[in-house]
């Protein structure tokens, strides 16, 4: 069965939705135990993916029940979704181990709500996830939005408190109303094309009305559930509200799958559309994402909500790769030369590889920074800012993990948020536009300020001795750290994540297009 | 004017209007009923427009169970006063002028779409004798998109641990209460006559839709309809929550739909793919047993969460 590396795509989607399927039949304390079993077996998975795209050297491809498209439904990993994957499992790992006894099932004892309810759900997000990353047809992909919301959702409001539920109500109104928004974009695609297959897609579209009109109502659809400013409302109350292993998840995995979406859908699905103005547009909400997010941040006073306000900012820097990656001054072009134009313009793989590096650098430093919130909560019994002097001394591994985590957050060397944010300021200076290098730039400043709000205190506090509440298990603080640790070892790896990025890219192919 | 073309106006027009009285009208209970019809005259349009199976599902999942759903919801809502302050004009207004203009807008895309549409409607026909079924729509759903309809399936698993999640942790493990009311003769009385036809009919729609309009999705509502019924009558008690054989049945579905197509790895030629030969009545045990799957997780999700502390 394992000859065909292909393969690997099947097993990485059926994995996590068998396990879905076997934690709600036993249930019980059985349901942690599949979940963390399956883990390795996920991790293991990821990396054979990731091994077997480079070897390839192009994108893996398994056409589902033998059906080609359009026909068909394919699944197709290229570069870009072995690194998310990887990344989904290194995270959702982390976590599984940080909830293990938080959510247990104590032996002899009947089974508990949360227990069965949080291993099953972030079984069904990681399937979900993974379908994200490997889907090539937009109406899959709706089926994985589905899946991923209603697994997110109630692992919002699992302490069942009023303030939880409201915010869980709110994100499903967001979440939903982006779901319907995609739905009548990918029928009205259909309707214009006859197909659903993004690589299909990529050779039709053309720069028309009903084309655009898709592309905007996507796009609308899959910022309200990526939480692009103005659409971030939902956000702060939801993921600051959730428990911490669940924000973890939150923050760093599921607003980037329709932010990974968006970018398959004008880069792959319709290259053609993709022109400087609407890049600009993109990257200005980006840059009031990023501005807006960190004032806020810097305004707040309880920890955890600092943190979701962070997650508002840096999921802005993401959008800044669209102008970097299409530049203004290829100006406006006809269709015939469309892609010779487009040849022109894709040519900034420092943006593509910044991009991805602050995609997964944020997905390690949030969620290691939401656990490190959650120990410190549980320690103290709260998490009021004003009120963090001297945790440090009680607390030193879980402050050294915030700490370091902040560090790639900020952008400081050599950190994976240092890299990112090293090429993404290159891609400005090369493609001329300086005034994003100033966004990039501002918005570090900004988050420096807000997280030595925090670090400050925490670590040179004048009291003397801190009396905690609770003790904190050390494996859950190791756990932290090692999730900080990866994204500051990311800073040391980008060259060779340089060219997985570019592995498979449809963009590319397009180019062989007349 | 044929007559056809007249029936068509009058049924835009009618589902016009019954579509603005449902949002203008104050009760809740009353604002429910409109949206119910509004279903049923939309499948009535689908019927118009040649698609039956769009039509059987508008009208039963459309239509029957989130209508079902909705007056559960209307009923928990009269128990709490002033949950909220309802939206302002000003937002009101934001919002009717927001829906006018995206309304507007997909009208003209839709006036905008090539004719006669690009369509993978002869391709799905000219494979469909390779699956040995008779209704492009179940070759669709089972054989080309298959992926599509399985995880359709896996994500009622998730909605409905949402939906129990809303439980006390003390009733976790126990049954779903639902009883809006005391029953009275007129509706125990239907529960006692409506579920052998619509069970009947359920199992109908599943097993004719191979060949015919209908399949698992429609078959599973219609079982789940009846159920809610008999359950809100009170002829019958939820099970609790914790029962293994119920959560067997919910998983039931998927997990065939999933060995089935894993199977299709080993003794087809891809996951999700059947051996020649046997399509049809591989494809006709996935819709028996996700029938059943989708009926018993349609069900508790109108049956709501856990609300009796089990004994």
């Amino acid at each position: 069965m394992m000859q065909d590396p292909s393969n690997l795509l099947v097993l990485a989607l059926v994995l996590p939705v068998a396990g879905l399927l076997l934690a709600l039949v036993v249930g019980g304390r059985y349901a942690g135990r599949i979940a963390l079993w399956l883990m390795p077996v996920g991790l293991a998975i990821a990396v054979m993916l990731v091994v077997s795209v480079i070897r390839a050297d192009d994108a893996l491809v398994y056409d589902l029940g033998g059906w080609m498209p359009p026909l068909g439904v394919a699944l197709r990993a290229d570069g870009l979704s072995a690194i998310f994957i990887l990344t989904t499992v290194a995270v959702i790992g982390a976590t599984g181990i940080f909830a293990r006894t938080e959510f247990r099932t104590l032996p002899g004892q009947p089974e508990t709500r949360t227990s069965l309810t949080f291993w099953a759900l972030l079984l069904a997000l990681w399937g979900a996830l993974n379908l994200v990353f490997l889907s090539n047809d937009l109406f899959s992909l709706f089926v994985a939005l589905e899946l991923l919301t209603f697994s997110a959702i109630p692992l919002v409001c699992l302490d069942g408190r009023a303030g939880t539920l409201a915010a869980g109500l709110r994100y499903l109104l967001f979440a939903l109303f982006g779901s319907v928004l995609y739905l009548l974009g990918a029928v009205l695609l259909y309707g214009a094309y006859g197909t659903l297959d993004i690589g299909l897609l990529s050779g039709l579209v053309r720069p028309e009305p009903v084309a655009w009109g898709a592309a905007a109502l996507m796009t609308v659809g899959l910022m309200a559930k990526t939480a692009l400013f103005p659409l971030h409302f939902w956000l702060p109350p939801a993921h600051a509200g959730a428990p911490a292993a669940a924000s973890a998840v939150l923050s760093a995995l599921v607003i980037k799958a329709s932010l990974f979406l968006i970018v398959r859908l004008w880069f792959d699905a319709m290259p053609a559309l993709m022109n400087p103005t609407a890049a600009q547009v993109l990257a200005t909400l980006g840059a009031a994402a990023i501005l807006f997010g960190s004032v806020l941040a810097l305004r707040q006073a309880r920890l955890k909500l600092l943190i979701a306000y962070s997650t508002v900012a840096q999921i802005g820097y993401l959008f800044l790769i669209f102008p970097l990656i299409v530049r203004p001054e290829s100006g406006s072009f006809a269709a015939a030369d469309l892609y010779t134009e487009l040849a022109a313009t894709v040519v900034s793989t420092s943006a593509w590889s910044g991009g991805v590096l602050q995609a997964v650098s944020h997905a390690f430093a949030k969620a290691a920074m939401f656990m490190a919130a959650g120990l410190i909560a549980q320690s103290l019994g709260h998490d009021r800012i004003a009120d963090l002097s001297s945790i440090g001394r009680a607390l030193p591994i879980t402050v050294l993990a915030f700490a370091l985590a902040g560090m790639s957050l900020m952008g400081l060397p050599p950190s994976g948020g240092f890299a990112a944010k090293w090429l993404l300021l290159t891609a400005t200076i090369e493609t001329g536009q300086w005034w994003w290098a100033l966004v990039i730039l501002g918005g570090g400043l900004l988050t420096g300020g807000y997280l030595f709000r925090v670090l400050a205190p925490a670590l040179f506090g004048s009291r003397q001795s801190v009396t905690l509440r609770a003790p904190v298990a050390r494996y859950r603080e190791v756990v932290v750290l090692a999730l900080a640790l990866c994204s500051v070892l990311l800073g040391f790896v980008r060259l060779g994540a340089f060219d997985l990025v570019q592995i498979g890219r449809l963009a590319k192919a397009g180019m062989g297009l007349p | 004017m044929t007559l056809a073309l007249a029936v068509d106006i009058g049924l835009t027009l009618l589902v016009l209007a019954v579509a603005c009285w449902t949002l203008a009208v104050r009760d809740t209970f009353t604002s429910v009923i409109g949206f119910v019809a509004y279903g049923l005259l939309l499948a009535l349009i689908w019927v118009r427009l040649a698609a039956p199976d769009v039509a059987l599902t508008e009208a039963a999942m459309g239509s029957g169970l989130t209508g079902l759903l909705l007056l559960g919801a209307a009923a928990r809502l009269q128990n709490a006063k002033n949950i909220s302050a309802p939206p302002g004009l000003a937002l009101r207004w934001v919002a009717g002028v927001l829906c006018a203009l995206v309304s507007a807008g997909l009208a003209a895309m839709v006036l905008l779409l090539p004719d006669p549409a690009p369509t993978l409607a002869p391709a799905v026909v000219a494979h469909l004798p390779a699956t040995g079924l008779g209704n492009p729509v179940t070759g669709v759903l089972l054989a080309y998109r298959a992926i599509d309809t399985l995880l359709e399936a896996v994500v009622l698993l998730p909605a409905l641990l949402g939906v129990w999640s809303l439980a006390a942790d003390r009733d976790w493990g126990g049954a779903p209460r639902l009883r809006y009311h005391r029953p009275d003769g007129a509706l125990t009385l239907l529960a006692q006559v409506l579920p052998p036809f619509g069970i009947i009919v359920g199992i109908y729609l599943c097993w004719n839709g191979a060949d015919q309009p209908g399949g698992a999705f429609q078959g599973g509502a219609v079982l789940a309809a009846m159920w809610a019924l008999i359950l809100t009558a009170g002829l019958a008690e939820a099970p609790p929550v914790s029962r293994r054989w119920l959560r067997w049945l919910l998983v039931a579905g998927s997990a065939v739909f999933l060995v089935i197509g894993l199977a299709g790895i080993g003794f087809a030629d891809a996951f999700l793919a059947y051996p020649a030969g046997y399509a049809k009545p591989l494809i006709l045990t996935i819709e028996l047993v996700l029938t059943l799957s989708i009926a018993v997780a349609l069900g508790l999700l109108i049956a709501g969460p856990p609300t009796r502390t089990p004994s």
